[in-house]
């Protein structure tokens, strides 16, 4: 017999499967990581004694009821972790468990993939000591580990104030953070970012931690250059008064995040360009339907909304499901949770304002950056095919293989875009969208496959 | 109104090097292509650029398509990646080591300078070849290029030589007039022309049909996967006799790999598919070991068009004239090309190719009737 399946145990897939469970049904919950939970709430590995509280600050209790969820749904499901799903088509989906390769029909799947970090290199990026900022926290929630004892936190977003907060508080030295965004921008963002003043509130409180524990914190800060030999050793940045160097021996920068859509690529979902995103995404309507009729989608990996936005939209997701299978289910829970999720839409464009795009990144960025690590391509060798009248960005990768490598364009395809819009004098969505590959993830020679 | 001597339908190596080599010897010439020039088969393929292997009767275009490749960078003005690395055919069993020393008996002459390896010359020259290998043939001047650049090159080169390239412009109606052909396309243009040239690719029955000489032709997807950088160990591009997994290393250390057959995602678009990918990743290490491990990190496949024989139509129309078809190659038309695009150029500068095209003819097809 044919599945419900959900991809992805984070906040959103969590909340699906509950949400099907309740009504009778059995769904399979797939996902990559060895621990349910997503990125938000990843778990240490089962031998690691860290409190909840020390992991997951004013997020404990959610981080708890949620953890509680999928260990209490454990025999109501099929749950499969440390299971990868590397392609999707004709109804199945691909998926690679402890180097075993198998394939799983589904009769309807709730995408539920998450997001990444989204990357603007700066010179220097490739050093040892760089990190992610989601990177960084991982180190710190997964492993208990900083990256660095003198770091510095740069780039913008909410998880810049967070992850420097929960360095500093977890005993690390945070020399600085270098906020691109204007100060202006935030106040600018303020009405907006109201609809949610618990959410604002801990933004404050992080900042203002930071600041009360004499944490330098500059905002309209550009991280300009990262230094050092075998690894980072300062860095130099920039702001309206001038130019500095600040030694470090690590930094961990980012620009918000970006979904991971490739999924829903690969499942055949209609795409549309996403202003507030500045992304392609998959369509949904309110309850997270896509194009294709058997394909849901939940939580980040259909556009950043943040990890409450997630629970609320998986289960809307899998509301949408029972009710497409003539499941009887209470009307009004929908609405409430469409309502809550507008909500959240809004202080979602009250975010995106005070945490701006940094729009001069692709003027400013020097030809001799290297955009895409894996295919070791510099922003000039993007450029140079540009100007040989290449516009579009899959044919872009082709001459100069830009995001065809080992991460297929996870890490450096936002950079990518913004280089060549600027150099093709386009705007970023008007030069294609970069198609998913199977697979999303590498695939190793000699695997085994499952009868 | 554009006037040009040849309208060109199709901006893949054989329309794109059909464009150069008008364009050099002074015609007037408008390319136009659907999507973007060497977009699709050309663009896509794995890149084999071989003769060995073919069947005799394409081995003169095939040959003239080597000299052609020998010449590229003044050509197109880039090498492509090129490399006459020798291209390995491997026998996994006696009988398939004898069907490639009857190839290389039967194809002497056509100046392949075959090599047929027993098992422990194999070995010493290419110690990088599973044990399943019993034997092999050699073909040193065979080699692999990246058609990403090579493709595209070509309609860049016809270009400098002043053809106009429309991208982004599909064709619509061809109608001939009695005199000349009248093409218009969904952008907008419209074009004259004494001549059509038909290199649509997989899509080029449809004209064919359109001429009443319909084709029994079908679109395959061959499926295709690199793998990450790895230490350089292949000093050939290989093929197995009989068919299974083929192999080239790039310069830069990615191995790519190809075999089974993918499906369409819609009439222009297709995917390797989880079964042909599973099958070369499960497979390649049998006859290359040093894969194990390794990691697969993009798949792909493309559009390419088939004839029930395998071989290509070039050449006239057996109904219009003025019309010339090239289409159909099988998985096979990387190499060939070049030549085709220059044979073609000669039927229209003088009157015939100077290789003979009587094998590849449309009119084969005529008797038959297409379901
Ligand atoms: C590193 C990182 C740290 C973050 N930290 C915070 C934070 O501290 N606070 C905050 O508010 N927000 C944080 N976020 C934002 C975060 O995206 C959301 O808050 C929230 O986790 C979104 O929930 P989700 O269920 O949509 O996705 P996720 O929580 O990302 O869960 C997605 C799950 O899907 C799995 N998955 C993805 N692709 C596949 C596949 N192909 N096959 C199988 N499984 C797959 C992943 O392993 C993951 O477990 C972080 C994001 C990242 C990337
Ligand atoms: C995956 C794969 C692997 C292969 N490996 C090899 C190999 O290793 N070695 C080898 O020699 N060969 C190989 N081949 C075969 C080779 O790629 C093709 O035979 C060759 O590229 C055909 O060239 P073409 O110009 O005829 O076709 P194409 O490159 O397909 O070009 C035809 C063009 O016509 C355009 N077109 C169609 N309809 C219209 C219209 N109405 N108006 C305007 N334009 C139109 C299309 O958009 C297309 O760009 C492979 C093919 C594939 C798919």
């Amino acid at each position: 017999m044919k599945s419900v399946v959900i991809i992805g145990a984070g906040p959103a897939g969590i909340r699906a499967a509950q949400t099907l469970v309740a009504h009778g049904v059995r769904p399979i919950l797939l996902d990559e990581a060895a621990r349910g939970g997503g990125q938000i709430y990843r778990r240490q590995p089962v031998n690691f004694k860290r409190s909840a509280v020390k992991l997951y600050g004013f997020e404990a209790r959610k981080a708890n009821a949620l953890h509680q969820t999928i260990d209490e749904l454990r025999e109501q499901l099929d749950y499969r972790p440390d299971t990868l799903v590397w392609n999707a088509e004709d109804g199945a989906l691909d998926t690679l468990h402890e180097g075993r390769a198998a394939r799983l029909e589904f009769s309807r799947v709730i995408v539920a993939t998450g997001a990444t970090d989204r990357v603007l290199p700066v010179p220097g990026w490739t050093l040892p000591g760089v990190y992610s900022l989601g990177a960084a926290q991982i180190a710190l929630k997964f492993q208990g580990c900083a990256i660095g004892e003198r770091v510095v936190f740069a780039g913008s977003g909410p998880l810049l104030y967070l992850v420097a907060y929960q360095y500093a508080k977890a005993g690390a030295k945070v020399v600085a953070v270098l906020d691109s965004s204007p100060f202006s921008a935030q106040a600018r963002a303020l009405p907006g970012l109201l609809s949610q003043p618990a959410t604002l509130a801990k933004g404050i409180y992080y900042r203002s931690w930071l600041t009360a524990h004499g944490i330098p914190v500059h905002q309209g800060a550009t991280l300009k250059h990262i230094n050092g030999e075998q690894r980072v050793q300062s860095l130099n940045w920039s702001n309206s008064s001038g130019k500095h160097t600040l030694d470090c021996d690590a930094v961990a920068f980012a620009h918000g995040l970006r979904s991971e859509t490739q999924l829903a690529d690969l499942l055949g979902c209609a795409f549309a360009w996403n202003p507030l995103n500045r992304a392609w995404l998959p369509q949904r309507d309110s309850a997270g339907r896509s194009s294709v009729a058997e394909v849901y989608l939940a939580g980040d990996g259909a556009g950043i909304t943040g990890a409450d936005a997630a629970e609320i939209a998986g289960e809307r997701a899998a509301l949408a499901l029972l009710e497409d299978n003539d499941y009887p289910i209470a009307p009004q829970r929908g609405v409430q949770l469409e309502q809550a999720l507008g909500r959240i839409d809004t202080f979602r464009h009250g975010l995106e304002r005070a945490f701006v795009f940094p729009e001069n990144w692709a003027t400013d960025t020097a030809d001799d950056v290297m955009i895409c690590r894996c295919e070791e391509v510099r922003a000039g060798d993007i450029r140079e095919v540009v100007r040989e009248g290449h516009w579009e960005i899959n044919r872009v990768k082709a001459h100069c293989r830009v995001g065809m490598g080992r991460c297929q364009g996870r890490m450096c395809g936002a950079a990518a875009a913004e280089i060549i819009a600027c150099e093709s004098q386009r705007a970023v969505s008007d030069i294609g969208r970069l198609r998913a590959q199977a697979p999303i993830k590498p695939l190793p020679f000699g695997l085994e496959i499952e009868p | 109104m554009i006037e040009v001597d040849a309208v060109i339908i199709g901006g893949g190596i054989v329309g794109a090097s059909a464009a150069l080599f008008l364009s050099q010897a002074g015609r007037r010439v408008a390319l136009l292509e659907r999507d973007f020039c060497g977009s699709h088969s050309s663009g896509v393929n794995y890149g084999g650029v071989r003769r060995q292997g073919r069947p005799l009767s394409q081995l003169p275009l095939s040959q003239r398509a080597h000299e052609i490749w020998g010449r590229l960078p003044q050509l197109i003005g880039i090498d492509g990646e090129y490399q006459r690395s020798g291209h390995l055919k491997l026998a996994r069993s006696l009988n398939d080591l004898r069907a490639l020393q009857d190839y290389a008996a039967s194809s002497q002459g056509f100046g392949l300078d075959l090599q047929v390896l027993e098992r422990s010359e194999l070995r010493a020259r290419f110690p990088w070849v599973g044990e399943v290998a019993v034997g092999a043939s050699f073909c040193p001047d065979d080699g692999h290029a990246n058609p990403r650049l090579v493709s595209p090159a070509f309609a860049r080169a016809a270009r400098h030589h002043g053809a106009q390239v429309h991208e982004q412009c599909a064709v619509g109606a061809v109608e001939h007039d009695g005199q000349r052909f009248r093409v218009s396309t969904q952008s907008g243009l419209e074009l004259r022309a004494p001549w059509v040239l038909n290199c649509a690719g997989a899509w080029a029955g449809k004209l064919a049909g359109q001429f009443g000489e319909p084709v029994p032709m079908h679109a395959g997807h061959p499926a295709m996967l690199v793998t990450e950088p790895l230490p350089w160990v292949m000093n050939a591009s290989t093929g197995v006799e009989g068919g299974g997994i083929y192999a080239r290393q790039v310069a830069r250390g990615n191995c790519v790999l190809g075999g089974g057959q993918g499906f369409a995602l819609d009439d222009a678009r297709a995917r390797p598919g989880q079964h042909a990918v599973i099958e070369i990743l499960r497979q390649a290490v049998e006859l290359y070991p040093f894969l194990e491990g390794a990691q697969a990190i993009r798949t792909w496949s493309g559009t390419e068009g088939y004839l029930p024989d395998r071989q290509p139509v070039i050449g006239h129309s057996g109904t219009q004239p003025g019309l010339l078809h090239a289409f159909g190659f099988a998985g096979a038309g990387f190499q060939i090309g070049p030549a085709v695009g220059q044979a073609l150029a000669e039927i229209i500068c003088s009157g015939a190719s100077t290789t003979s095209l009587d094998a590849f003819s449309i009119t084969r097809f005529h008797s038959i009737s297409v379901a």
